[in-house]
């Protein structure tokens, strides 16, 4: 029987009630999310479920939402179930305040260094995780560049002395 | 005075004790080619422990895109895995059409298959020979650069530079394929058999080459999936997961080849898989060559699909034209808005899949753009590759995992 996204809802829905909502699918990928305290039995749930095995994290990553009260920060990710080669999105949100998300690194080795990107880039805590420190940006970072809150330079400002790359 | 100084040296504490030796490996190596790190404990020569360092040209590719109109990010998507770089353009080219709902010609599509497997074979070709390097053989990676070079005529031809190569368009190319990128070309599909049979030769059955590649840097089809590998390294494991055939992009559904698979997934299967991959590429170029011939007349001329928001009019209409001027300021300017909404779309990149996992909030540019670089994920598995291992097969490993800094970092 080849997997249908109608079925994954179904039985995600069957399983989990209120936890997961927001259904959608766009470009033909199943999207939905989930309370971020529930994050781990979800990603358990599909990887462990004999119809769904969704055993491959194709990707992990974060969104800054910043007028979204409570929920600005994101973790999205993207599974794969190889088999009947079907993807599938799954998000949570989680306040900026105290942006705390279980680790999957338990489950998917290949999150790690994925979740130490979006730790560095947006601040997620990874409850968990067994070496949650920067990646690609220097240790003595104090900020999360990522977060919409840090734009980047306005190419346009005046007030810079700049004489040496050709503008000021 | 010097000698007297010498016996007031301080050495760390716990040092004499220590069992094991600590070296400090990158981040600029000959044998690491490219900015990688290593701390290696070494019990004589072998690995005990590793910490890789990464981050060294982290350039914030993420965040300069969430200022950067569809087009102009483009020439970011060049610096990932500069191996290949056509494959990342049209890989990102596909997922502005995927969102926009573009539909390309055929011609287009197979155009987009040649320079892709023209790229995907100048990837192979440079691990497989570094790969020969790092184990000794210097002659098979000096006799193919000349092929590569080959390869980057046709780049060359087609779009106008060779390693960053910015190469088409949104809907299609810039511009219509030369004969003289036809001529190539098929010098390429008359001489390059030749050249491969002889690299393959060279390498594939040598007693040193094997002796010091089989074995090394072995994982598991388990252990691999649960680290993310893909592309030629999960294959390699025995994992015949290709996005060209599981998510068919740019018409490779009209493709018949093969997806050549491993058994140990060490780096001697890696070799031999990538060797096989640079086959099937020559026989999917041949048959797409074959393809664009059958266009005759002005199906001949099509090189674009007609995307006016996002495909920049021509230049004699631009000088007479007051609508086709407007539209070129305008796409310039980048001053067009996206729909809302959010998708991720993938190819089979040099390394793995290459994923683009775009959030547009109907604004002019991304909201949020991720780009899924396969080396990032797989290279997490090294120490595991490593662990146990002997320091010059560590070096090996390396090259023929086909790491890629500019990838890796971003």
């Amino acid at each position: 029987m080849a997997l249908t996204n109608q079925y994954i809802k179904e039985k995600l829905q069957e399983k989990f009630g209120d936890i997961v909502s927001n259904f959608e699918e766009s470009y033909g990928l199943l999207s939905f999310e989930a309370t971020a305290t529930n994050n781990l039995k979800v990603l358990q749930f599909l990887y462990d479920e004999p119809s769904l095995q969704f055993q491959f994290l194709t990707d992990l990553c974060g969104v800054n939402f910043p007028d979204d009260a409570g929920r600005e920060i994101s973790v999205v990710y993207h599974l794969h179930n190889l088999t009947e080669n079907i993807r599938l999105r799954f998000k949570i949100f989680v306040p900026v305040a105290a942006p705390d998300v279980f680790t999957a690194c338990n489950l998917f080795s290949s999150a790690n260094w994925m979740e130490r990107e979006t730790y560095d880039f947006y601040g997620v805590n990874f409850v968990g995780h067994p070496n949650l420190k920067r990646i690609l940006n220097v240790d003595e970072m104090d900020y999360f560049p990522l977060r919409k809150e840090y734009p980047l330079e306005d190419q346009t400002r005046i007030d810079k002395d700049d004489e040496m790359f050709g503008r000021g | 005075m010097l000698a007297h100084q010498q016996h007031h040296i301080t050495l760390p504490e716990g040092s004499i004790e220590k069992q094991t030796t600590t070296l400090n490996v990158g981040p600029t190596h000959p044998a690491t080619h490219g900015v990688f790190q290593n701390i290696m404990e070494l019990d004589g020569e072998r690995i005990v422990s590793t910490e890789q360092t990464v981050g060294y040209i982290h350039r914030a590719f993420e965040k300069l895109a969430e200022r950067r109109p569809l087009y102009q990010i483009t020439p970011i998507t060049d610096r990932l895995n500069y191996c290949s770089s056509p494959i990342n353009n049209m890989g990102w080219h596909l997922t502005c059409e995927k969102f926009l709902g573009v539909q390309t010609p055929k011609r287009v599509d197979y155009l987009r298959v040649i320079i892709m497997e023209l790229a995907r074979i100048s990837d192979h070709l440079i691990c497989n020979s570094i790969v020969g390097v790092d184990t000794g053989a210097y002659t098979g990676f000096l006799y193919v650069m000349q092929y590569r070079e080959l390869i980057y005529e046709i780049y060359e031809e087609v779009c106008g530079s060779r390693l960053t190569t910015n190469i088409g368009r949104i809907g299609g190319f810039e511009r219509n394929f030369t004969n003289t990128a036809f001529e190539k070309l098929e010098k390429f599909l008359k001489e390059y058999p030749k050249v491969l049979k002889e690299f393959e030769n060279l390498f594939a059955r040598n007693r040193i080459f094997m002796e010091r590649t089989i074995g090394g840097g072995a994982i598991s089809a388990e252990r691999a999936l649960n680290y993310g590998f893909t592309g030629p390294n999960l294959r390699a494991a025995g994992v015949d997961y290709d996005v060209r055939v599981h998510q068919p992009y740019s018409s490779y559904q009209d493709f018949d080849f093969t997806i050549p698979v491993g058994k140990t997934g060490d780096n001697y299967d890696r070799f031999l898989v990538r060797n096989e991959e640079m086959w099937q590429s020559l026989s999917i170029i041949e048959q797409a060559y074959k393809k664009v011939q059958e266009f005759k007349g002005t199906d001949a001329d099509v090189f674009h699909a007609d995307v006016p928001e996002y495909y920049l009019p021509k230049k004699e209409d631009v000088y007479t034209k007051m609508e086709s001027l407007i539209w070129h300021f305008k796409i310039v300017m980048g001053e067009v808005e996206m729909p809302k909404g959010e998708i991720y779309n993938a190819v089979e990149g040099g390394n793995g899949e290459l994923g683009f996992y775009l959030v547009s909030d109907g604004g002019r540019t991304p909201f949020r753009l991720h780009f899924r670089r396969p080396c990032f994920i797989y290279y997490q598995a090294y120490p595991e590759l490593i662990t146990g291992g002997m320091l010059s097969d560590a070096i090996v490993t390396m090259s023929s995992l086909n790491l890629i800094a500019g990838e890796l970092d971003a």
